[in-house]
């Protein structure tokens, strides 16, 4: 059977930066503390007639521009996203037009901070069930609109960004590219992170999710490891969902990674949900931390709760 | 069955590894967060590590009504 690899990465961030004191003037909070707690510098927000659709656009552009593709070898175009605001028509269907993609399956998935895993593994099922060829993946998030800037404990946490990576089908006899999927979620604890309603603001309890995030997300993305044949000692880079650099820290703890880069683009981009992980990852490749063909582990994780991780070759 | 003086030392451990509290600063009416400077995050990662020394489950629910090392202590030593 066919499989599939990442053959191209992209991603944009809105030019505006917005530092910790900048934070500190609009709600009771200070670049200390912040640093201490997430582990954040800053972060990019999105200007206010800047879309998601619009970012997903730009970083899907640099990937297929990288990827030695054209528009017409596109087939699929998936974007996760938990923020955009327009239900129909969906992202996808805005970035196939603004590449000029004529015909491709175009869809939305929302699984909040884990959706770029769940899109890549789509992708590669789409790849490897003969239902798409050439699939364009992105991961786009505006959360600056569903941030209450009056909470200190959230408006400090979020960013906006995007990243977008072409996956092609590998050729006949070549080794898979993106490794199993390990996924699932955990109903039990849907309520600990939440953006419900009209208008609405995302609202979490830190404490719990902080719990379950670095006591759960360690056994999976070992599980992926394993289903891709690949020992944690032989990763080269580490890229979970970006949500909280302590987070991160005590996740690759519990993997041994004795010589991946762990990727941290927390400290300059914030949380972004969605477009964490090929957000990080792009800008990883960009500066050449990982070598071409080196096994790279993705691990999403966030609202829903949900989770899923995968160990890919490196483009 | 550990005593409590037993769980305060093993208290100890956990809050030296993981918030750099110096172990002879635990005592059980020590605060958590005002005394020995264990922030909410951290507060997590002790529990989960308490857990896991003195084999008992501390839910969520739970977390924020142990404000002392002697509240900890209590729900160790009943619930283990």
């Amino acid at each position: 059977m066919t499989g599939s690899r990442v053959l191209s990465l992209g991603h944009y961030q809105p030019s505006r930066v917005v530092t910790n004191d900048d934070l500190a003037q609009i709600v009771d909070t200070n670049d200390a503390w912040i640093r201490d707690r997430v582990g954040i510098v800053e972060r990019r927000i999105a200007a206010p007639d800047e879309t998601v659709a619009d970012m997903a656009s730009a970083a899907a552009e640099k990937a297929l521009a990288g990827s030695g593709l054209s528009a017409a070898d596109i087939d699929l175009v998936a974007v996760a996203t938990c923020s955009s605001v327009d239900r129909c028509p969906n992202v996808a269907t805005r970035v196939a037009a603004f590449l000029g993609i004529e015909a491709p399956a175009a869809m939305d998935l929302n699984t909040a901070c884990s959706g770029f895993s769940y899109a890549l593994a789509t992708a590669d099922h789409a790849i490897r069930a003969g239902a798409a060829r050439n699939a364009i993946v992105v991961g786009a998030e505006k959360l600056s609109d569903v941030t209450d800037w009056t909470d200190r404990s959230t408006c400090i946490i979020f960013g906006d960004g995007a990243g977008a990576a072409v996956v092609t089908a590998t050729a006949e006899g070549e080794a898979p590219g993106i490794g199993p999927v390990v996924w699932g979620s955990a109903p039990d604890k849907k309520d600990t992170i939440r953006i419900e309603g009209w208008q609405p603001y995302i609202v979490q309890e830190g404490q719990a999710v902080f719990r379950w995030a670095t006591t759960a997300i360690a056994p999976v993305a070992l599980e992926a490891c394993a289903r891709a044949g690949v020992d944690p000692s032989e990763i080269a880079a580490f890229v979970a969902h970006q949500a909280n650099a302590r987070i991160i820290d005590g996740i690759a703890k519990r993997l041994q990674l004795s010589q991946a880069v762990i990727a941290k683009d927390i400290v300059e981009s914030g949380n972004t949900s969605a477009a964490s992980i090929p957000l990080a990852l792009s800008k990883l490749v960009e500066r050449r931390e990982v070598p071409s063909g080196a096994p790279v582990l993705l691990m999403g994780f966030g609202g829903g709760l949900t989770y899923a991780g995968q160990v890919i070759r490196c483009p | 069955m550990s005593s409590r003086e037993e769980i305060v030392a093993g208290l100890g451990q956990i809050l030296e590894e993981v918030a750099g509290v110096k172990p002879a600063d635990v005592s059980e009416e020590k605060s958590f967060t005002e005394d020995l400077d264990v922030d909410s995050l951290s507060m997590v990662e002790v529990v989960v590590a308490a857990e896991e020394k003195f084999g008992v489950k501390i839910p969520d629910d739970q977390v924020q009504n142990l404000k002392t090392v002697g509240d900890a202590v209590s729900y160790i030593a009943s619930n283990a």
